[in-house]
């Protein structure tokens, strides 16, 4: 039965006015710039940008200023506006070699050519909460400066590569165009390049999970952080019409390398594995995490056995997305009035089936 | 990246690197320093200033197989000088900047004709130098932070 559905469209005109009303809150208190959004959240600029698939800082304080600091929601403010924008092209790949580097360090070596740069980090905060935040204009500070770091530094696995002791990472001679997520639906078996790119949009709790999970036993792969590194890589780009490649910006990432013990085969000598994560802005955590799930995720390849969730890439890269996930989850709200009275006959019907045959039974 | 730049040198730069300077700088830079250049010449939209996307590409392990990562904003806009209409002036710029493009993109037409010199001097001999300081500063903070390894002595004797 198709019943039409009208009305509602007074009580949704409400309901736009109520959370425009709720997003600006007390109004004696000043409202929220973006320009603070940016300046002042922004690890959750970065988190929206990665997600939301879009280096624009300013578009990503925007839409965490409308979605009152929702994140997901945010993420698919981010992803709508990003359909909407002609694609003029395909960068060159990023050079993290030649990084402005403001972070780098490795848990693997100690001594590194260019050393171990912690930059800005909460690892060695002690994570009290610190009440000073709460008094405003108390908290303009200048960190203090020494001798520069080195203008470029090497890739940890770089050196490590050099030595024949690290798994190669294989490159095409002459290089497909890479699978593009924006423009391409899923397709199972997955390469490397849509896997990473899955990972890079994928949600930081759902990634973070899978890698933890690796690290408890679930595709155990004995991870150690060959180097993180985070800070500013140019962006390149060959327009068409000039026909050579020019630098069109600069955006800051992190990018995280994971070292995995690998034990070799009959044909294959042992070396260490690895695993790889980069995401835009200074996303640590996220990087990390991906870097395990994309070395789990490497198991087939290696003839390792893919026995546990993180190994199995239909289900990885199937609900990684939070865009994806929230739209499908959301759909419950829908109106099912027509699909839940058909199930609620059905269901009374049976009941009244069971009860008539227990009188029956009773009967005879 | 990050040498000083030299005027002197300037004959030197290439039409990549002036127009990477452009695409990087600060729109409020840009629009300080056109100002020096005094009344700009007349133009014609060649392509009318576009924001669009470019998709920014990794390699797995920063060496190996080519992935897309995510997209960037971007706008573009080109342009021809009404005195020489043979020379086309391009913008490629980050973000979504109208005022910024066009800028760059008559500053990239200037620096194809006689103005060459004094616009290497008074608009990107300036960004250049304001982009170095950025990344020096950003890189002298970072060098405070980074670990002087010292080896505990054991008291064994």
């Amino acid at each position: 039965m198709y019943v039409a559905t009208k009305g509602g469209e007074s009580a949704i005109e409400a309901t736009h006015e109520l959370i425009a009303e709720e997003r600006r809150g007390d109004t004696t208190v000043p409202e929220l710039g973006t320009d603070q959004v940016r300046n002042q959240l922004g690890r959750a600029v970065d988190r929206v940008m990665t997600e939301g698939s879009l280096y624009d800082p300013d578009l990503a304080s925007l839409a965490i200023k409308q979605a009152q600091g929702d994140m997901v929601e945010a993420i698919f403010l981010l992803r709508a506006f990003r359909t909407t924008l002609p694609r003029f092209g395909a960068a060159e790949p990023l050079d993290t070699s030649k990084m402005i580097i403001r972070r780098r360090i490795s848990a693997a070596f100690k001594d590194i050519p260019g050393g171990q740069i912690l930059g800005p980090t909460y690892d060695y905060t002690h994570r009290l909460l610190d009440f000073d935040l709460v008094k405003e204009g108390a908290n303009a500070t200048s960190a203090p400066e020494a001798t520069a770091t080195e203008q470029t530094m090497p890739r940890v696995t770089d050196i490590l590569g050099a030595e024949g002791l690290m798994q190669a990472e294989n490159r095409e001679e002459i290089e497909a165009e890479p699978f593009d997520l924006g423009r391409q639906p899923m397709s199972f078996p997955a390469n490397r390049d849509q896997r990473l790119q899955n990972l890079f949009r994928g949600d930081e709790g759902f990634v973070l999970a899978l890698g933890y999970a690796t690290q408890r036993g679930y595709g155990r792969n004995h991870p150690f952080v060959g180097e993180i590194r985070m800070g500013f890589v140019e962006v390149e780009f060959t327009p068409p019409e000039l026909g050579f490649t020019i630098s069109i910006g600069e955006i800051e990432v992190t990018e995280c390398q994971m070292i995995n013990q690998f034990t070799g085969t009959k044909d294959i000598q042992p070396m260490f594995t690895r695993g790889y994560g980069l995401a835009f802005g200074q996303s640590e955590r996220k990087t990390m995490a991906m870097a395990l799930v994309d070395r789990a995720l490497k198991a087939s390849e290696l003839g390792e056995d893919r026995d546990h969730p993180p190994q199995d890439e239909e289900f990885v890269l199937a609900h990684s997305d939070n865009v994806e996930a929230a739209g499908f989850v959301s759909h419950l709200k829908l109106p099912h009035y027509v699909d839940f009275q058909s199930e609620l006959s059905l269901l009374r019907g049976l009941r009244e089936d069971a009860l008539s045959t227990q009188d029956k039974e009773a009967a005879e | 990246m990050d040498e000083q730049f030299d005027p002197d040198q300037s004959a030197n730069v290439s039409r990549a690197e002036w127009m990477g300077v452009l695409a990087r700088a600060s729109t409020t830079s840009l629009a300080e320093l056109i100002k020096s250049l005094g009344e700009l010449p007349e133009f014609n939209w060649l392509r009318q200033p576009e924001v669009g996307a470019v998709m920014t590409r990794g390699r797995a392990g920063g060496t190996g197989q080519v992935f897309s990562v995510g997209e960037m904003s971007v706008t573009r806009c080109a342009v021809t000088l009404t005195s020489s209409p043979d020379i086309v002036g391009h913008a490629y710029v980050q973000g979504r900047d109208i005022e910024k493009a066009k800028s760059a993109a008559i500053c990239d037409a200037l620096l194809q004709t006689n103005r060459r010199e004094e616009v290497l001097r008074s608009i990107i001999a300036p960004l250049k130098d304001e982009e170095s300081a950025r990344h020096l500063k950003a890189r002298r903070k970072a060098g405070a932070t980074k670990v002087d390894f010292f080896t505990m002595v054991r008291a064994e004797s």
